[in-house]
């Protein structure tokens, strides 16, 4: 058995800490509430442990400073909120084209814009979907507690090394901020994956030549494998292929299919009370918090509420909407926003059960109360 | 001993694009001489670009290289310098990409000391999008975007990387390619933010809209207008205008960004906990 902690953590700090614990040893950043204390902690935290911190001088740069460190072989990260997420879009969309893993943390405030700087929103689902330019994959996960977030700073530092992809964590000013107590795991007993290194000699390597997962192995530059890597559409040597239709083509749908192959490995979701349920809330981040605190509030009236939690948000876990379709009168689906992922519950469940957006976006949570209103308006 | 550009270069990866009479290969081959001659490892030698006709350049050179999105290969560079202090790093960059929409950059990265020698190609235009004004296209110069002839100043982007903290800053031309070779010697063995402008013909883009068609009357005008800076004290305000300068505008020694960050992790990991010191 290895040692557990127990610590009295805030979310950011907790994320700050994990990334150490994932191995990660670069972060490159630019203030931004409420997400600073992850960029401060690891000032901290990372020349303690070998590591490098930076502040650049703007978000782009940040981006673009921690996919160069990625690509010299460190794992790497940033932090930021809505309005610099939206200027890491550009370098974003450049580390999925050239496959380099890489970690964005967006602690969500409330927008448009510059909005709500000090305040919780979940508006930034879509733009983590779809922010940046072309149709790209992307891992997108979101936590509801703090050791959640500790947890899936960890997974997300996994995910991006084993599928060679940026992985994005939507975090929101109330995980980001809230202090609670967390049982750590003892770090021995944690998972670390790291990418794949090439066993091919330099003379033989093609950089973007995928296994059968469709991720291809790393080489290290500095070791002999002089190779190109360009965002331009590119054949397996690296080389630009930029009128080449069958290239890009099968590049893309490698660039989906190595995400979509390992759905089960990426999608976490929980199942709570859902066996009898007659009604069900999905919900994740903090929103999920007051929607687990609903269903125990219910269940005390005798009411069958469940609640399908989900930290994966993209891909998004169509299997668990549909596997209660059926069973339930309803679906509510509480969001800090004005109804984004909603609609891809609707997507899945609308023929089958009534899906009922329960939406506030102006700065404070989904109290529990509004929730079991409107279940009570819908069963 | 000569240096044999051939072998430095991926064959297989020929033909370049860049149109007939472009500087950027003269560019390119003055750095490979220059690397050549000082005998590196080319295993250890990354060369980064972002976006534009000089971005296109590594995609060809025999070194470790990767091409970025539209001014933003220094940051890159930045990362990459952090995580792989050992490997000596490069950024060929054009006018619009340095000066342009990489220009904050640029700004950060000299004023960073990092060990970063970046070549500045600066052919006045932005060409691979078939010629448009640039940050340093002349005033008064036509350009599809500017059918009237630009209205907008320049700036020297040598005293901009300057005052921004460069240790090394230096200008050269296609034509004056002897120099420009030794320049980017220098620059490539000195410790800290290295910075080399050299100016180039773009006879597609630039010259055939501004009364000079031929790749030679632009090599022609580089070399009417260009005067080294050993010269330009000896010349009346009146004999340099209209002219620029060439040769070494900057060689001081500081300490560098990567030995600094390494002497901090250092104590860092003595104190164990700083306990918010920094």
């Amino acid at each position: 058995m290895g040692k557990k902690q127990v610590k009295l953590m805030q979310g950011n700090e907790a994320c700050a800490e994990a990334a150490i614990v994932a191995g990660a040893r670069f972060f490159a950043g630019y203030p931004i509430t409420p997400a600073t204390e992850i960029a401060e902690t690891l000032a901290k935290l990372l020349p303690q442990n070998g590591g490098t911190f930076i502040q650049m001088e703007d978000e782009i740069a940040s981006m673009a400073a921690v996919i160069g460190a990625s690509i010299g072989g460190v794992k790497s990260m940033t932090a930021t909120s809505g309005p610099g997420f939206t200027l890491k879009q550009e370098n974003l969309g450049y580390a999925a084209m050239i496959e380099i893993p890489c970690v964005i943390v967006n602690v969500q405030r409330g927008g448009p814009s510059t909005g709500l700087p000090t305040l919780p929103a979940q508006m930034d689902v879509m733009q983590a979907r779809w922010g940046t330019h072309g149709d790209h994959p992307i891992v997108v996960l979101s936590p509801s507690t703090v050791y959640e977030f500790y947890i899936l700073t960890i997974k997300a530092f996994n995910f991006a090394e084993m599928l060679r992809t940026p992985v994005i964590i939507l975090s929101d000013a109330i995980v980001g901020h809230l202090r609670e107590k967390v049982v750590l795991p003892d770090p021995s007993e944690i998972e670390i994956v790291n990418r794949k290194k090439t066993d091919v000699s330099p003379e033989k390597f093609l950089p973007f030549k995928a296994d059968e997962d469709g991720v291809p192995p790393f080489a290290n530059y500095g070791e002999g494998y002089r190779y190109h890597m360009t965002s331009n559409n590119h054949d397996e040597s690296g080389a630009p292929a930029t009128n080449n239709h069958k290239v890009a083509d099968a590049l893309l749908r490698r660039l989906h299919n190595k995400v979509e192959k390992r759905r089960s490995e990426i999608i976490i979701t929980d199942e709570i009370m859902m066996d009898d349920a007659e009604v069900a809330v999905f919900a994740y981040g903090c929103t999920a918090r007051s929607a687990f605190s609903a269903v125990e509030i219910t269940r005390e009236q005798g009411i069958k509420l469940g609640l399908i939690k989900t930290q994966t948000l993209w891909p998004f876990p169509y299997e668990a909407i549909k596997k209660y379709a059926n069973q339930v009168k309803a679906i509510i689906v509480p969001e800090m926003n004005m109804g984004q992922l909603v609609g891809e519950v609707e997507r899945v469940a609308c023929k089958d059960t009534k899906v009922t957006p329960l939406n506030k976006f102006d700065g404070r949570m989904i109290t529990p109360e509004e929730i079991i209103s409107t279940v009570k308006e819908v069963i | 001993m000569a240096v044999h550009v051939q072998e430095y270069l991926r064959l297989d990866k020929m033909p370049h694009i860049w149109c007939p009479g472009c500087g950027t290969g003269i560019v390119d081959g003055a750095l490979v001489r220059a690397i050549g001659n000082l005998g590196y490892n080319r295993d250890n030698v990354m060369v980064i670009t972002g976006i534009g006709c000089s971005a296109r350049s590594n995609a060809i050179l025999d070194f470790n290289t990767f091409q970025t999105t539209h001014g933003r290969a220094l940051s890159f560079a930045t990362g990459f310098k952090l995580a792989r202090p050992e490997m000596k790093v490069i950024v060929i960059t054009g006018d619009g990409d340095g000066s342009g929409i990489g220009g904050n950059h640029l700004i950060h990265t000299a004023r960073r000391n990092i060990d970063i020698t970046t070549i500045l190609i600066n052919n006045s235009i932005y060409g691979m999008t078939g010629g448009q004004y640039s940050p340093l296209t002349p005033t008064g110069s036509f350009a599809t975007t500017a059918p009237y002839g630009t209205v907008e100043d320049t700036f020297d982007v040598c005293k901009l990387v300057e005052a921004a903290g460069a240790t090394y800053v230096a200008r050269s031309t296609a034509y004056h390619v002897t120099l420009l070779e030794q320049l980017i010697t220098s620059a490539l063995e000195h410790k800290g933010f290295s910075f080399v402008e050299a100016i180039t013909q773009c006879p597609i883009g630039y010259g055939r809209r501004n009364k000079m068609k031929t790749p030679t009357e632009m090599l022609k005008w580089q070399k009417d207008h260009a005067v080294n800076i050993k010269a330009a004290s000896r010349l009346s305000e009146e004999q340099l205008e209209g002219k620029f300068l060439i040769g070494e505008f900057v060689v001081k020694n500081k300490a560098e960004y990567t030995e600094k960050y390494n002497k901090l992790k250092e104590e860092a990991k003595k104190e164990g906990d700083f306990n918010g010191k920094i």
